[in-house]
């Protein structure tokens, strides 16, 4: 038995499938990335409450609808008029919610520990936005999804919250369980893109792996 | 052969094999099936849906009514139009009598969507369209261009003199600019609806014309989902026919489509060919056509027959008879003379070809899907766009400009390209028929639907074109009446003495050309067909060879059978296991929602029938949610975390819609509550730990658990960590077992889940799926939403009274609680049903009618109710079902029959909880 208890990727068994398509198609990057802890915050976002929440994040929440901001070590994401999602590569999400939650509730606000809530796949290259265009029907232009932007929206038929990092970049936080569903529609969809088919013996030596 | 040296742009130096009705013919690249039929002398291509007449091809494009063919290879379609399936070496076609035949196989090729957001959007790769496009693209817009067709240039047939050069290449200057700025062109692409606010649907045919080259793994079909804020209607225009007797017969077409054949595939339709028309356009047709060898006879319904065009015609040799009509044709299989009437009186032409033309209807329908007005011009003898329709316009021949000077003109504006000198248009002559015999006027030469049957229609009373349409049946067939439909008002207004302007058109609807469902299914079938949801476990699930079961969208082990065990051996197994020892399910896919606020017990209150907020921080609570009708919606347990905190568990399937239910009251409702709601359903997964050894397999797992009676009792949730990650246990028990619920982080479930079976180990812990619960929860007489119940049952019939609070002033569903039909005694109710037998295991959804002795009586047989659950006992050893009966509770102990399978079963009514009704396992 071992001592610690061990995290498991949601999508730790499509991780070789997506690597192996990342290397076959020019243009294209895809892949799992590193769990982070994640809190739901909602707060009335003008007045005391925001004001207090942004002092203690250290940055004034994105009051533009769709928007997303830089933490020390995460993001803070717009996804409703009173409802944030914070992101930290380093927190422990318990201890997030303790004191958010401590901070929020003095004005009636709310924080929730949604960590293992979503996961993300990250989607970079030149190719990106072409794959994401065979599912997701918002206008991801540059002009009109720059850097900095954010939307809850489908890519496929699962809802995605969908981050656009750079010109090129995109994440997509996805909820755990359609996790599998739309690394399989990334899969499927990116066929498309290869110069060549991918051979069922090339997946077959990958999940063997 | 009727290829003629010199025309067209098909690839003459290779050549393709295909095959019709069985005869191998030659073809070549760039060639339409319809064109490689003609150019093979094929006429005859299939016979009329209800009167079986012969039919050929009427036209070169996807106005042809008639040339409908079965693809056999290289994979089977029904009814494509044989004009516009693109000739691959190997195809396998027949003509069809109306209906085709889907493939048994499943389709292998893929198809996909594509969303696109654009600035301008053009439809129509005409002059134009690409000069529209053009001046859009070098003002810096994103333009996407789309066209039908294989290549760039409209109806330009390649004689027209654009800025002093051949048309064509003016085209391809303009497509090759368009390529440098950066334009999406897109050929064989059919925009098929417009919808509201600029967003229109079109259908790339992607890889059919690369035949065996054709790459796999690409998509064959592309429906492309365009946004644009501007879109150009340039769809140009289709010939309009004039009926006449026997109009329907092979070797009748339209006259520029017979130039199209020319002039695009070399293909020489007819050596003597008879012109009908009404229209300049046709001479053009008719010049060519003795340019390229035929014998022209040109018959002009007009008195005045343009002069120009007479005079050129004259110079062909090309005979022209003014004021004549056509009245009629013979020939079986192909015409053979056309009967007509001129000012000498009647004259018999002998023709293999018969070309008409009554003008031109723009192609209004992608202006008309968007609900753009359409009116009726007495010039054209046909309808164009009146209105203007935000962000979108309709250019050149779609807007009724037939000139190709004024067509470069809505294009490009005043600075267009100079179009060669050509006649002046002369008025065209609007005439929908000519006199004969109106049994054998086809309007809609596909449906066999003639002006006999617009007769009988009008005699029926019917005024609207609508009314007409939809008794007649004209314009419903594949071409959705691109010929027909203009024809079938004007004759109408005809046979009512009434204005065409006044009756007006028919509605347009997408889809414009038809569109096969799998473009439409794209890449959602097969495993993507609906997304899979899966727990952390997963995995595991799958390497312990789990059956899975679908619940809503997620996957869940139904049971984990050993080698040689069916599901009923696996069930009882995992049932035994589990009420003599320990069992572990994989709880994860309940939905959870977090409940945040000061007023969080409020809005509890106000939802659940019970009440919530008089719940103690570090207890459980079950509650029902009831609808405004106080049906039951869902249920669930709530935990207390602390003074302003909750977490609600509900259904897996109810899910959504309990957190959508809950958002609605708070939103709508009650804005002043402070309280909010997160839903948790994938942060936590859950293990509930059951049986009497659950105890022992939680203590050793959780050492700083004190899992006593005294510490942790029923219906209480402790807080503890597992090598400091945080854990929550519930003693909520689905079983009436001991029971420990084991809440984890989800990135931790795999390692904790492991962790549980490694202690349990010893106590011999069999992980079960949704089958055992099912059963373990049935025998204790608990409902499972959705399936013991559909929306009519109420917690009262349910025989759950305790459940709703006498004392709460109000809650959601609690008026509904005193409607009298509430209260009638003969409501279904929630029972249990034993077969007297004690064998046979009622089918769930089996009807429960009275005791009959001698069998079911003659229908009607008055059910009693029916069968929601049935399932065999391990711990009963015997068949026992749930069931809501009439008056069930009242009937406890009485016996009824349920037939199955022909035969009745006698079973008998009971309480609803089977397995330990003391509840004195819940403490193990």
């Amino acid at each position: 038995m071992a001592d610690t208890l061990f995290r498991t990727h949601p999508l730790a068994h499509r991780r070789a499938a997506l690597a192996e398509l990342s290397a076959a198609v020019g243009g294209l990057s895809v892949y799992p990335e590193d769990e982070v802890a994640a809190v739901d915050l909602r707060v009335g976002p003008v007045g005391p409450g925001g004001d207090a929440l942004g002092r203690a994040l250290g940055t004034a929440l994105p009051a533009e609808p769709n928007t997303w901001t830089h933490t020390a070590d995460g993001q803070l994401i717009w996804l409703g008029p009173d409802e944030w999602l914070l992101t930290s590569a380093g927190g422990d999400p318990a201890e997030l919610e303790r004191e958010l939650g401590w901070v929020v509730s003095a004005f009636d606000g709310a924080a929730v520990d949604v960590s293992a809530q979503r996961t993300s796949l990250r989607l970079r290259g030149e190719l990106a936005r072409e794959l994401l265009s065979l599912g997701c029907s918002l206008d991801l232009r540059p002009t009109a999804f720059p850097a900095g932007t954010c939307a809850q929206t489908h890519v496929g038929q699962t809802v995605v919250l969908l981050l656009a990092l750079g010109a090129d970049d995109f994440r997509l936080f996805v909820r755990q369980s359609f996790a599998g569903y739309l690394a399989d529609w990334v899969l499927d969809t990116a066929e498309e893109l290869r110069a060549a088919p991918c051979h069922p013996a090339a997946l077959a030596n990958l999940s063997e792996e | 052969m009727s290829r003629v040296h010199g025309y067209g742009r098909v690839e003459t130096g290779r050549t393709l094999t295909f095959t019709f009705d069985g005869r191998t013919y030659t073809g070549h690249p760039g060639d339409t099936l319809a064109s490689a039929l003609l150019a093979n002398g094929v006429h005859l291509v299939g016979s009329s849906v209800k009167l079986g007449r012969p039919h050929g091809i009427s036209a070169a494009w996807t106005e042809d009514a008639t040339a409908l063919v079965q693809i056999e290879r290289p994979f089977p379609e029904p009814m494509l139009q044989a004009t516009t399936v693109e000739l691959v070496d190997g195809l396998v076609a027949r003509g069809l009598r109306g209906q085709g035949r889907l493939a048994s196989l499943a389709d292998p090729a893929r198809y996909d969507r594509q969303h696109t957001h654009t600035d301008t959007l053009v439809i129509g790769a005409g002059p134009a369209g690409l000069l529209a496009a053009l001046a859009a693209a070098r003002a810096g817009e994103d333009v996407v261009l789309v066209d039908d067709r294989s290549c760039a240039g409209g109806a330009l047939t390649g004689t027209e003199v654009v800025d002093g050069r051949p048309a064509l290449e003016f085209v391809a200057d303009v497509v090759e600019e368009l390529a440098r700025l950066g334009v999406r062109h897109l050929q064989r692409t059919t925009a098929f609806g417009q919808y509201d606010d600029g967003f229109v649907l079109a259908l790339q045919r992607r890889t059919d014309h690369l035949g065996a080259a054709a790459p796999a793994h690409r998509g064959r079909q592309r429906v492309h989902r365009i946004r644009a804020l501007k879109v150009v209607v340039a769809t140009g225009a289709q010939e309009r026919p004039i009926v006449f007797a026997d109009n329907d017969r092979p070797g009748i077409m339209l006259a520029a489509s017979a130039r199209d054949y020319l002039h695009r595939y070399g293909v020489l339709a007819g050596r003597e060919v008879v012109v009908f028309t009404s229209d300049d356009a046709a001479y053009a047709a008719a010049l060519d056509l003795a340019g390229a060898g035929s014998e022209v006879t040109l018959l002009d319904v007009r008195d005045a027959p343009p002069r120009e065009w007479a005079a050129r015609a004259a110079d062909a040799g090309v005979a022209v008879h003014a004021s004549a009509v056509v009245t009629g044709t013979e020939g079986e299989q192909r015409v053979r003379a056309v009967l007509a009437r001129t000012v000498d009186g009647g004259i018999r032409l002998p023709a293999d070809l018969l070309l008409v033309s009554g003008g031109w209807n723009p192609v209004v329908h992608l202006f008309s899907h968007a609900r753009g007005a359409l009116a009726y011009d007495p010039e054209l003898g046909s309808f164009r766009p009146t209105s203007s329709l935000p962000g979108v316009t309709a250019i050149g021949a779609a807007n009724g400009t037939l000139d190709l000077a004024g067509v470069l003109r809505d294009g490009a504006g005043p600075d267009a390209p100079v179009a060669g000198p050509e006649p002046a248009r002369t008025p065209t002559g609007i005439v929908w028929r000519t006199e004969g015999d109106p049994d054998r006027q086809f309007v809609d030469i596909q449906r066999d639907a003639t002006v006999t049957d617009i007769g009988r229609a009008v005699g029926a009373g019917l005024r609207s074109v609508e009314h007409v349409k939809r008794y007649t049946t004209i314009g419903t067939a594949h071409d959705q009446g691109k010929t027909s439909g203009v024809l079938a008002s004007g004759i109408t207004a005809e046979l009512l003495g009434a204005r065409i302007e006044d009756l007006g058109t028919t509605t347009y609807r997408p889809p414009y050309t038809p569109v096969a469902f799998a473009a439409l299914a794209g890449r959602s079938r097969g495993e993507l067909f609906d997304p899979v949801r899966t727990t952390p476990l997963h995995e595991w699930h799958v390497a312990a060879g789990a059956v899975f079961e679908d619940v809503g969208q997620w996957k869940r082990p139904r049971y984990y059978p050993r080698p040689g065990e069916d599901m009923d051996t696996a069930v009882l197994r995992e049932c035994a296991a589990t009420r003599s020892g320990v069992g572990i399910l994989d709880g994860s896919t309940l939905g959870k929602i977090d409940v945040q606020g000061p007023d969080a017990g409020v809005l509890l209150d106000r939802l659940y029938t019970n009440m919530m907020s008089t719940l103690k921080v570090g207890r459980v609570r079950y509650g029902v949610l009831c609808g405004n009708d106080g049906m039951v919606l869902d249920d669930g347990t709530v935990l207390r975390i602390d003074e302003h905190r909750y977490l609600l568990t509900t259904t897996t399937g109810g899910a959504a819609t309990v957190l959508d239910w809950m958002e609605e009251w708070l939103q709508t409702e009650w804005p002043e509550l402070r309280v909010h709601l997160t839903s948790v359903t994938e942060q936590w997964s859950v293990f509930p730990v059951v049986g009497p050894r659950s105890r022992e397999v939680v203590g050793e797992v959780f050492a700083d658990l004190d899992v006593g009676n005294d510490a942790f009792p029923f219906m209480a949730w402790r807080d503890t960590t597992l090598d400091g990650v945080p854990v929550r246990v519930a003693r909520i028990s689905f079983s009436g077992e001991l029971a420990y619920e084991v809440n984890v982080c989800s990135w931790y479930a795999p390692a904790l889940w492991t962790r549980l079976l490694a202690a349990g180990q010893r106590h011999g812990i069999t992980p079960y799926g949704t089958e055992t619960m099912h059963v373990l929860r049935a025998e204790k007489g608990y409902p499972i939403i959705g399936q013991d119940t559909d929306g009519t049952v109420s917690p009262q019939d349910l025989g759950m009274s305790w459940v709703v609070s006498k004392k709460k002033d109000d809650f959601v569903g609690k008026r509904s609680f005193s409607r009298p039909e509430n209260h009638n005694p003969l409501r279904k109710q929630f029972v249990s049903l034993l077969p007297v037998d004690g064998r046979t295991r009622l089918p769930e959804g089996s009807q429960i009618v009275e005791l009959c002795d001698d069998g079911l009586p003659e229908p009607p047989v008055p059910m009693l109710g029916h069968v929601t659950s049935s399932y065999h006992s391990a711990e009963l050893a015997r068949p026992f079902a749930l069931a809501l009966v009439k008056n069930g509770r009242a009937r406890i102990g009485e016996l009824v029959d349920v037939p199955v399978d022909g035969a009745l079963v006698r079973a008998l009514i009971g309480d609803t909880v089977l397995v330990d009704p003391e509840g004195a396992r819940r403490d193990g």
